[in-house]
């Protein structure tokens, strides 16, 4: 048995591009979220959220009509890189990115508001800035439980189905990734390529979870004191 | 100097106070729940008044009407919190470096290290909040707080929690402060003692509301009304009658516990007035039932004793208390109202 391990190595490739944007993104979005108070917050809540609750190819659709070759940002980005975005491994970054994001966001969220707003204030009090309390102080005391949330988003990143056929479609070595491939192995029949996948892909998954625990334990004991 | 009139709605609670503290330390007293924080966090900018005005020195800190709102961060406003709020992932020294960052290295280095050395923080510096001892973290959210050169000092309930020898470490702390710094403290607590200490001035709080203004010894002495009185605790309030007054010679007669006792003159007040006696319990005197009664004398019979850091308490049948030295287990007894003491507080 030859087993063609490059839908793994896309998929932990994608996850890790995707987790990066999603980090950015989703610690921006849940710092506003905890901490701001502005006109259409609950509308921005609803929207992150939204990507948890519809199904995957109901969010790949609509995905695939604002990004498609037809529209506008689809144009843009051809403009930009020489070339489509659908049916391209970059899909699946987005494809990924859209099904990790709500948790990162909601997680991240959890782990500012956890901060005692008392550090903030003082920070405040001190004269530091909006920005350097952020950075020196929500940031770093929120940071690890940040962590095992961007650990956790990136095995959740990794796991995307239904959104990424949609718009990443199938394409065996450059957009096919492990979750498809998956798919794929059981539709045609090839079970012992679909056994080690599912059990490489398990072990994975409880490798990162493993330390997601460790990474945010230490959190909960210092915040304890 | 700080003037404030705020008016801030936060649930069920309203809170509408107006005051102005001065160089010195002006204690905010009040039970829990009587808005004081909240008053401080109005100041400091943490919370949005509903209305009013907030004036540090001569500049606007916060005018509803002129929709002037200025950020805490150009307040400069010293805040002591109630767990002290030291950074737990920095250092002692990165806590206080935090509150002069924006100034030049060498600058930074001095003011740091003078307040180290002001607020005999030394060896500790190197060490996280958690591992610093009570005192090294109050006295190290305190020289931060100063550190970035705040106009006014707050520190919210800064003895809270802390046993006998380190309240008394921060007494001595911000008695140091008080005469090294001209600055305005507003010092929230809820200890009387505490607030008699330090305060040069005191405003009582209750219900959100300041209900008298002072030295501590002036209100003390002269609670403004019942609610006051009650406050402080310290006090026996007894229900009285003003059978005379005669303000030639400055004298009453009052009816108390079915006995009348001479008063001093009552200004503001009637013939045939019922009002509320009220005189500290450290104020009467008591002594077991022997021989004749003198006018300012009235017998009362012993309920319990209950023992106090300093004598003990007679808690008698009238729901009267007298503080004395020692009980012996008599039942019968007579207490002492000097008439200089007493003062009336109107129903």
């Amino acid at each position: 048995m030859s087993i063609d391990w490059s839908p793994l190595w896309l998929s932990l490739k994608v996850a890790a591009l995707s987790t990066s944007v999603s980090v950015v993104l989703g610690v921006a979005l849940a710092w506003l979220l905890a901490r701001r108070t502005f006109r259409g917050r609950d509308l921005l809540d609803a929207g992150v959220m939204l990507p948890l609750v519809l199904p995957p190819t109901v969010l790949g659709y609509y995905l695939l009509v604002l990004l498609g070759r037809e529209s506008a940002l689809g144009h843009l980005y051809e403009l930009v890189f020489g070339q489509p975005l659908v049916f391209t491994w970059q899909a699946a970054v987005v494809a990924a990115m859209f099904h990790s994001l709500p948790l990162l966001v909601k997680w991240s969220r959890a782990a500012l508001e956890s901060v005692d707003h008392n550090y903030e204030w003082a920070a405040r009090s001190l004269g530091a800035s909006e920005w350097r309390t952020f950075w020196r102080v929500s940031l770093p005391l929120a940071g690890r439980s940040i962590a095992a949330a961007a650990a956790l988003s990136f095995a959740r990143a990794l796991g995307d189905f239904g959104v990424t056929i949609m718009i990443a479609g199938n394409i065996p070595g450059q957009t096919q990734t492990v979750s498809v491939a998956i798919y794929d192995a059981v539709e045609s029949g090839n079970g012992a390529v679909a056994r080690t996948l599912v059990v490489v892909v398990s072990l994975v998954a409880v490798v990162i979870l493993t330390l997601a625990n460790r990474i945010s334990r230490p959190a909960s004991v210092e915040a304890a004191q | 100097m700080i003037k404030a009139r705020i008016r801030k709605r936060l649930g069920s609670f309203t809170l509408e106070a107006e005051f102005e503290a001065r160089s010195g330390v002006t204690v905010l007293f009040g039970a829990s729940g009587a808005g004081k924080t909240l008053a401080l966090d109005c100041i400091a900018g943490f919370r949005r008044p509903d209305e009013g005005r907030v004036l540090l020195d001569d500049a606007i800190l916060f005018d509803a009407a002129a929709r002037v709102n200025v950020p805490p961060q150009a307040r400069r406003c010293g805040y002591v919190f109630q767990n002290y709020a030291l950074f737990p992932h920095m250092t002692l020294r990165q806590n206080l470096e935090f509150a002069v960052e924006p100034l030049p290295r060498l600058e930074r280095h001095r003011r740091v290290n003078e307040m180290i050395e002001k607020f005999k923080l030394g060896d500790a510096v190197v060490r996280r909040p958690a591992e610093l001892s009570g005192g090294q973290k109050q006295r190290g959210s305190i020289a931060r707080a100063l550190l970035a050169s705040p106009k006014l000092l707050l520190l919210d309930e800064p003895a809270r929690g802390l046993d006998a020898p380190l309240r008394a470490d921060l007494y001595e702390v911000l008695r140091q402060v008080r005469a090294e710094f001209a600055l305005p403290i507003i010092l929230v607590t809820h200890d009387l003692d505490e607030g008699c200490q330090l305060g040069d001035e005191m405003l009582i709080m209750s219900q959100g509301r300041i209900v008298q203004s002072g030295p501590p010894a002036n209100i003390v002495a002269q609670p403004a009304n019942l609610d006051v009185a009650r406050l402080l605790g310290q006090y026996n309030l007894l229900p009285a009658e003003i059978l005379q007054l005669d303000p030639q010679r400055g004298t009453s007669v009052l009816r108390v516990l079915e006995h009348e006792i001479p008063g001093r003159y009552y200004p503001g007040h009637f013939k045939g007035d019922r009002v509320w006696l009220c005189v500290r319990h450290s104020s009467l005197t008591a002594r077991p039932l022997e021989g004749r009664l003198a006018p300012d004398e009235v017998p009362v019979t012993l309920d319990r004793v209950s023992t106090r850091a300093r004598g003990v308490l007679l808690e008698f049948a009238e729901g009267l208390a007298v503080e004395a030295a020692q009980a012996d287990n008599r039942k019968q007894w007579v207490v002492t109202f000097p008439p200089a003491a007493l003062h009336v507080l109107s129903k």
